[in-house]
């Protein structure tokens, strides 16, 4: 039995009138009502994948870039024909991609793939265990790309100087991890986070690390612009429920994030009055 | 680039995505695509390391040697 205030109009017409519309999320000039970041890699089938970014609400969805299977499944369903890119913002990866020469070279065929799309996700990785960003080989990456007229959105390490480098150099938006991708430990170094976003003068995103609903309202409540995340929906068992629970959270961070969250004390403070107390 | 004169009657080999593909005759990328049954799929082609515009598909022949990328997009975050 699902539990239904009364007056429940009532509430929400107070509610908007008390509620000062948020900005939306400005990425190169484009605006987006959605905070939520979602990539379409591991999920079970095409039907899953479609329907747990529909559940999302996500504005903005990561694809890779893949060599075409030659000759074996000639019907297979096309990504882009579920996910399409006139109904959402595509934003191709580099995911895979150990130089900055296997990046740009990537990000080259996305373009072409997306017919002059120059919104990308850089990620340059350092090793297969970490899946931690080579940061000399991303900040390479950038320069070319952004000389090339691509828009970069670019994934690195929690290290706020290696932040600031990526925004001065011109990227679109920064995007440390909060841990290691796919690995569902949530917001491992929250304090360089807070550093990163102190001094931010381009979006910050997390990318990475996020487990489950709470670490993406903690993100958001650190201050970040928004939240990139996959194997938190797609690995949850089930996937749909979980896009929709990440779509909460990220306004309930965002919202608290806004709202200012009161100061933490070391002892009670009584919430009910003293005064009138029957004794 | 692939070479714009070519002879078109004999077999070429190049490499596709990595393996080697043998053209009975010489083909240009559209000519290609349509062979594997792409044509007007969301592909990108790279011919030695350099795109292929799509506008470019039907005019870029391809020549002996040549190494061709055809790309989608799949699955990825």
């Amino acid at each position: 039995m699902p539990l239904v205030a009364a007056n429940t109009g009532d509430c929400m017409t107070s509610a908007s009138l008390t509620t000062p519309p948020d900005a939306p999320l400005i990425i190169a000039g484009r605006s987006f009502e959605s905070r939520l970041l979602v990539g379409t890699g591991k999920y079970k089938d095409m039907a899953e994948t479609q329907a747990a970014i529909e559940a999302s609400g996500a504005q903005i969805v990561t694809v890779a870039v893949r060599r075409t299977n030659i000759g074996q499944n000639p019907d297979e369903p096309n990504l882009l024909d579920v996910i399409s890119p006139e109904k959402y913002t595509i934003l191709p990866n580099t995911a895979g991609c150990y130089n900055a020469e296997e990046a740009v070279r990537t990000c080259r065929l996305a373009r072409e793939l997306l017919d002059g799309h120059d919104l990308v996700k850089l990620e340059v990785l350092a090793d297969q265990k970490t899946l931690f960003p080579n940061v000399v080989e991303t900040l390479k990456a950038a320069e070319v790309l952004i000389k090339d007229g691509f828009k970069v959105m670019v994934y690195t390490s929690d290290d706020p100087i290696i932040a600031r480098q990526l925004a001065d150099m011109g990227c679109v938006a920064v995007m440390p991890l909060a841990g290691l991708i796919g690995s569902g430990l949530g917001i491992c170094n929250p304090y360089n986070l807070r550093i990163i976003l102190e001094e931010a003068q381009v979006p910050v995103l997390v990318d990475a690390g996020v487990g489950t609903a709470s670490d993406a309202t903690i993100a958001m409540e650190l201050g970040c612009a928004a939240v990139l995340m996959n194997t938190a929906i797609a690995h949850a068992q089930q996937p749909v429920l979980m896009a929709q629970a990440m779509k909460h959270a990220i306004i309930a961070g965002r919202q608290a994030y806004l709202a200012g969250r009161m100061p933490r004390k070391l002892y009670a403070q009584a919430s009910s009055p003293l005064d009138g107390l029957i004794r | 680039m692939g070479a714009l004169f070519v002879n078109r009657s004999c077999p070429m080999q190049i490499t596709l995505n990595g393996q080697p593909h043998t053209l009975a005759q010489a083909l240009s990328v559209a000519e290609l695509l349509t062979q594997l049954a792409l044509t007007g799929k969301r592909v990108a082609v790279e011919l030695n390391q350099e795109i292929v515009p799509r506008s470019a598909h039907a005019t870029t022949l391809l020549a002996d040697g040549d190494q061709v990328e055809v790309v989608h997009a799949i699955g990825g975050g």
